[in-house]
């Protein structure tokens, strides 16, 4: 008997070890080591000893890390919104009787197949100063030329939009799978009502997909406190982000700090504060969802 | 069923060893006849194939192992690693001139080469590469020279004489022998209206015309911030806000598309550069440009951007042993040979001098002498001392410029940024 309870007890957990050490090996020991070394004065002569929370305190007041913060912030916006709009109406054409159908439900994804670091250099050829396609379209109506680089707005609608591109087609299909597992019934019913499409669109489609609408807003929060490879790539590499630290993003302040002035403490603390912050975000995201839910 | 279990727990510590010691491995360097084997660590091209070979036949009981990273920048986070690690460095390691400023800030990482008769080569060297590995007491040398990016100023002679210039480099030199002269033939040639700007970028005339400005720029020698009362630093600024504010420089960023295109389109019409940027120019204009392009003397007294140099780790097995091969490689034959295989400009007089050197011309350059013009310039640099934090306030300062290029900031408030955010760097 005893074997057997072995088994039932023991087995599972040694199933799912693997994981478990891995995580332990790439993920939960960086983070502690980050945590300890963001303690420390470290610089690319060595380590210099214990400094408390100094770094911290050096964070809170550092205007280039808020600025940063706040690029992030608008970027994320900028991005998230208009895309998740999108990928809702997309969801919704895609959902209906059209020709070549799965043409275009592979058509949207086709973005995201696409290298990140060719995006970033297509479209940071496209908004070139002196001879980008989009000032060239600007200059047919009579604006511009803008220098997309100089300007904090003009700068984050650039970065915005590749990663709009780029992740549209993604949640538009998450958005396809949930509409498709609404009952029919309910659309029928909604249609002896006398409801048109908008109006099934708003009062079913909608609230019945809230779950995959709340797992694409935490995806995108998690994915734009990231953001890296598109604003590095469109300022050709420029890891300060401009030259008045227009388009730069926490994860790059990071990567500044840490890898090109060699301030590895330092570093390690904006890198704790990302995941503090992150965190946050993802607890903001739970309550909220839990309401929604409650109120459904 | 028991079986299972234990394999499954064996199976997991297999996996679970075999992470934990992914990193291992050592290395003694000393086999059992006796010979040992030395390991040169480098990045980018040093052009050391033919030196080893030459030096392992002349020193039967050493084996040299070259290991390269390709580019600097995956090689300085490597590099130190393994200076914190205390292994994995090799006996002799390649510094490049940023990583070498900042690692002088505690130089005991590395072997005094001075206790191995370092002394008495200081005259293979040009005075400012030696002073830069030379500690501020003078009583440490952490490396010796190997290369430097000796600068020309290369021009459009196409452009120079749409705009009425003289062509010929001689003439094109003497009409910059100060700063003050090159922007006065900047103002003469944007008054002509060819359509193409003076030069590409104003970041990299700030840094040369600072660079010629007396023995210190951002920080003394007791690394104590001056970069706000050095008046060297706010002459270079002044006389580089007054190019941006005649209408001279092209605003584009370095190593952008756009710059790299306007090298074909003649979008500017000089540019200073650095020895190895000449391929580089070549491969961006084309050969439909042959001919165009051409190096004139750069403005001022001498100007350098970059350079490596070599170093022995403090963990290495066999200082004395790496100390000669180091020696060896930084040698006047040494940075001549190097020069021949990978055209890094030698920081030796001697090689300089060298026929292979001074006889350099460069064919898609107009044949320009290429080797005597940088020469020059690299002989009439003074030495100047920049500190560990010398990058991080440069950079600032070169953004606060690109500023001023985007219309961003007027100039009194881009030098109060620049000022404010060296001293938060230097002050961390």
């Amino acid at each position: 008997m005893n074997r057997s309870r072995l088994d039932l007890h023991g087995a599972p957990y040694f199933f799912v070890t693997p994981f478990f050490l891995l995580f332990a090996v790439f993920g939960f020991f960086p983070l502690v080591y980050t945590a300890w070394v963001s303690l420390r004065s470290w610089d690319l002569t060595g380590d210099a000893g214990f400094v408390g929370t100094a770094n911290y305190q050096r964070l809170l007041a550092d205007p280039d890390f808020w600025n940063a913060m706040l690029n992030t912030l608008g970027m994320f916006l900028l991005s998230t919104v208009p895309q998740l709009c999108f990928a809702l109406v997309i969801a919704g054409l895609l959902n209906r009787p059209i020709r070549a159908l799965m043409l275009f439900r592979l058509g949207v994804l086709a973005p995201i197949v696409t290298s990140v670091a060719a995006v970033a250099i297509v479209f940071g050829q496209l908004y070139g100063r002196d001879a980008g396609l989009v000032n060239g379209v600007l200059g047919l109506v009579g604006i511009g030329p803008i220098d997309w680089q100089a300007g904090k707005g003009s700068s984050w609608i650039a970065v915005a939009s590749m990663v709009n591109w780029r992740w549209t087609g993604y949640n538009a299909l998450i958005y396809l799978a949930a509409i498709q597992a609404i009952p029919r019934d309910l659309y029928e019913a909604a249609q002896l009502d006398g409801a048109g499409a908008v109006r099934q669109f708003r009062s079913i489609t909608v609230p019945l997909i809230r779950p995959a609408l709340i797992f694409t807003v935490v995806m995108s929060t998690i994915g734009g406190m990231q953001l890296f490879t598109e604003p590095l790539l469109f300022g050709q590499g420029d890891i300060s982000g401009g030259s008045l630290r227009q388009f730069q993003t926490v994860a790059m302040y990071m990567f500044e700090q840490s890898f090109q002035n060699f301030d590895y403490g330092y570093g390690s603390a904006i890198a704790w504060m990302i995941f503090l912050l992150t965190v946050l975000a993802g607890v903001a995201n739970a309550l909220i969802a839990r309401r929604l839910k409650g109120g459904i | 069923m028991r079986t299972t279990t234990r394999k499954a727990l064996a199976a997991t510590a297999v996996a679970a060893s075999l992470v934990l010691t992914g990193c291992g491995g050592g290395e003694t360097g000393e086999s059992a006849d006796g010979t040992i084997t030395l390991t040169v660590k480098t990045f980018g091209q040093f052009g050391y194939d033919d030196l080893v070979a030459q030096y392992e036949a002349s020193h039967p009981s050493v084996k040299v192992k070259q290991e390269n990273i390709a580019k600097l920048a995956d090689y300085t986070p490597k590099l130190q690693q393994w200076l914190t690690a205390g292994s994995g460095a090799g006996d002799v390691v390649a510094l490049e001139e940023g990583i070498l400023i900042k690692l002088m800030a505690k130089p005991d990482q590395f072997v005094n080469l001075l206790d191995h008769g370092a002394a008495a080569l200081k005259g293979n060297f040009l005075d400012w590469k030696w002073q830069q590995a030379l500690t501020p007491d003078g009583n440490k040398l952490i490396g010796l020279g190997t290369d430097i990016g000796a600068q020309g100023m290369c021009y459009r002679s196409d452009l120079f004489a749409k705009a009425g210039l003289p062509t010929d480099r001689a003439k094109v030199g003497a009409l910059w022998p100060t700063w003050d002269g090159y922007l006065a033939t900047g103002k003469q040639f944007a008054a002509a209206n060819t359509g193409a700007s003076f030069f590409d970028t104003a970041g990299t005339v700030y840094q040369n015309i600072l660079m010629q400005q007396g023995d210190q720029t951002y920080f003394d020698r007791e690394n104590t911030l001056i970069a706000a009362t050095n008046p060297g630093v706010r002459k270079a600024w002044d006389q580089t806000v007054a190019m941006i504010g005649a209408g001279l420089s092209g605003k584009l960023q370095m190593w952008s598309p756009a710059w790299n295109a306007g090298f074909k389109q003649g979008s500017f019409a000089t540019i200073p550069c650095p020895a190895w940027m000449l391929g580089q120019i070549k491969d961006q204009a084309g050969p439909e440009n042959a001919g165009k392009w051409d190096v004139a003397r750069v403005p001022g007294q001498g100007a350098v951007r970059g350079g490596s140099f070599l170093a022995v780790p403090a963990q290495s097995k066999h200082p004395k042993e790496a100390a000669e091969l180091a020696k060896f490689l930084t040698s006047p034959q040494g940075q001549t040979a190097a020069f021949k295989a990978k055209n890094n400009f030698p920081s030796s007089p001697q090689a300089i001098d060298d026929p292979a050197v001074t006889g350099a011309v460069n064919e898609y350059f107009s044949d320009a002498p290429v080797g005597k013009i940088f020469g020059q310039s690299a002989k009439s640099l003074k030495p100047v001392y920049l500190g560990p934090d010398n990058q991080v306030v440069g950079d600032g300062i070169g953004d606060a410029l690109t500023a001023i290029e985007q219309g961003k900031l007027g100039p009194d408030q881009a030098w109060t940024k620049a000022m404010n955010d060296a001293e938060r760097a230097a002050g961390k």
